[in-house]
């Protein structure tokens, strides 16, 4: 398999988007076909033991969907900004050798000051599973 | 014109259809190779009976899970539930599309290759809280949200032990990564990084000691629980495969790809180079799950935040430094 050198008009990324696009169509189709015809060939006796949540044998009481604890929340927010602050390395670190010591010296300011944010929420105790003690 | 449109549709067609059969006969392996290593070392034999050395047991198993019945417990979600295995299942098999298996087997050769493979990773993070939150169980809820926290807090380091690797070689692009290593494999430039790849990338497959989310003792299964016949396979078969990703990634920026050790090929083919790499990585990442017990899981979230994280970001300015002086 050679790989494919894009003529003309079409830059290497277009037909790569569409490649993506029409590979993930045919993924899609064909785990969903293995779904179906797992569906089509298994047994078929649905009964109402069967259909109860199983949750250790113990009768399920009320929704599962309950309230989450409120750290689960913190590491979303946390993760949020340190992800978004990835994408910019990222644009970074293709560019790195056009970009010289300038480049250098602004991005290692921005890791500075994300090292920095991190150390913010460690001491604050955002990173805290537990519940802090109370402070008088 | 056309003759680039048939043979871009024909290289499309050919290598998914590859992809497919080998995914699903790696997976298959993977699960059996699994089973004899942990039976090794729980001074077992493991599976024997079925084929030679037990080598068919997987595929019973596989056949008798499509035989089983698609339950849908009552009241989970009608819609997010029967698509929750196809979500996990669909990002793993993209990633075959950018893996330099040897300089010519490439399905496509992208230049964002591997932002990519971890874009499309962070979509099993959906899937598994589509299949705890559809399931209506309280245990593969919490199961579910235990592992999108995880996986969050372990995508951070990971992308930014990938990072220094990009930083040396200034691509994305799989083939320019692999060229960079012909002399010399980049975990012995970037040790810290190839370390924390690995940890994070067992982190990232749910995988013991990081087990939580499917921490059988307390949770019955996680967010699978009520995932039964062939959904819980796409389950199964999605964890293998990206256990097989996630090395063969490791493969390609640490460990050389489809080069031999500094510079020397031996006359072995580069495939046969990179696929050995990639297996014995997946035979670490097992003996590891063996070995190890699991983590607490505030310890989990702290390894990661307090540790790796700020390791990860120190790395990649050195890394910047040096390669700047150097």
């Amino acid at each position: 398999m050679e790989p494919v050198v894009s003529a003309g008009a079409l830059s290497p990324w277009e037909p790569g988007v569409f490649a993506l696009f029409v590979y993930g169509l045919l993924i899609c189709v064909f785990v969903g076909s293995q779904l179906f015809i797992a569906g089509w060939l298994g047994e078929k006796k649905p009964s109402a033991e069967k259909s109860r949540p199983y949750e250790c044998g113990v009768i399920p009481t009320g929704s599962a969907r309950l309230r989450y604890p409120v750290p689960f929340y913190l590491v979303a927010v946390f993760f949020l900004i340190f992800d978004v602050e990835g994408a910019y390395i990222l644009t970074w670190a293709v560019s790195y050798e056009e970009l010289g010591w300038i480049g250098w010296a602004q991005m290692s300011f921005f890791i500075a000051v994300l090292l920095l944010g991190l150390a913010y929420l460690w001491v604050k105790g955002g990173l805290d599973w537990m519940p802090l003690p109370r402070k008088e | 014109m056309g003759s680039l449109v048939t043979s871009e549709w024909f290289r499309l067609v050919l290598g998914l259809v590859i992809v497919l059969a080998f995914s699903q006969l790696n997976a298959l392996f993977l699960v059996w190779l699994e089973r004899k290593v942990a039976g090794h070392i729980q001074l077992r034999i493991g599976p024997k009976e079925v084929g030679p050395f037990g080598l068919l047991q997987t595929i019973v198993d596989g056949l008798k899970l499509v035989g089983k019945e698609l339950i849908t417990p009552r009241s989970a979600d009608s819609r997010l539930f029967p698509i929750a295995p196809v979500l996990v299942f669909m990002p793993v098999l993209v990633g075959f599309l950018v893996l330099p298996f040897a300089p010519n087997l490439i399905i496509r050769d992208m230049n964002v290759g591997v932002l990519l493979i971890f874009a499309f990773s962070a979509f099993t993070v959906l899937a598994i809280l589509a299949g705890g939150w559809a399931s209506n169980n309280k245990y593969a809820l919490l199961g579910a949200i235990r592992s999108v926290a995880q996986n969050v807090a372990y995508e951070i380091p990971l992308l930014l032990a990938v990072l220094s690797v990009v930083l040396m070689v200034n691509s994305f692009q799989f083939s320019e990564i692999v060229k960079g290593q012909e002399r010399v494999w980049f975990f012995l430039i970037q040790p810290v990084a190839a370390l924390i790849y690995l940890i994070c990338a067992t982190a990232e497959t749910n995988r013991a000691p990081f087990d939580i989310p499917e921490a059988e003792s307390e949770l019955v299964a996680g967010f699978h629980t009520e995932f039964s016949g062939m959904r819980f396979g796409l389950f199964f078969l999605a964890e293998y495969t990206n256990m097989f990703i996630v090395s063969a990634v490791a493969t390609s920026l640490f460990f050389g790809g489809w080069h031999g050790p500094f510079g020397l090929d031996l006359g072995v083919p580069g495939i046969v180079w990179f696929l050995a790499k990639t297996y014995v990585l997946i035979f670490v990442i097992m003996w590891v799950r063996w070995t190890f017990p699991r983590l607490r899981f505030d310890q989990l979230m702290n390894l990661s935040w307090k540790f790796m994280i700020p390791l990860s970001l120190a790395n990649l300015v050195v890394t910047a430094i040096v390669l700047k002086l150097v």
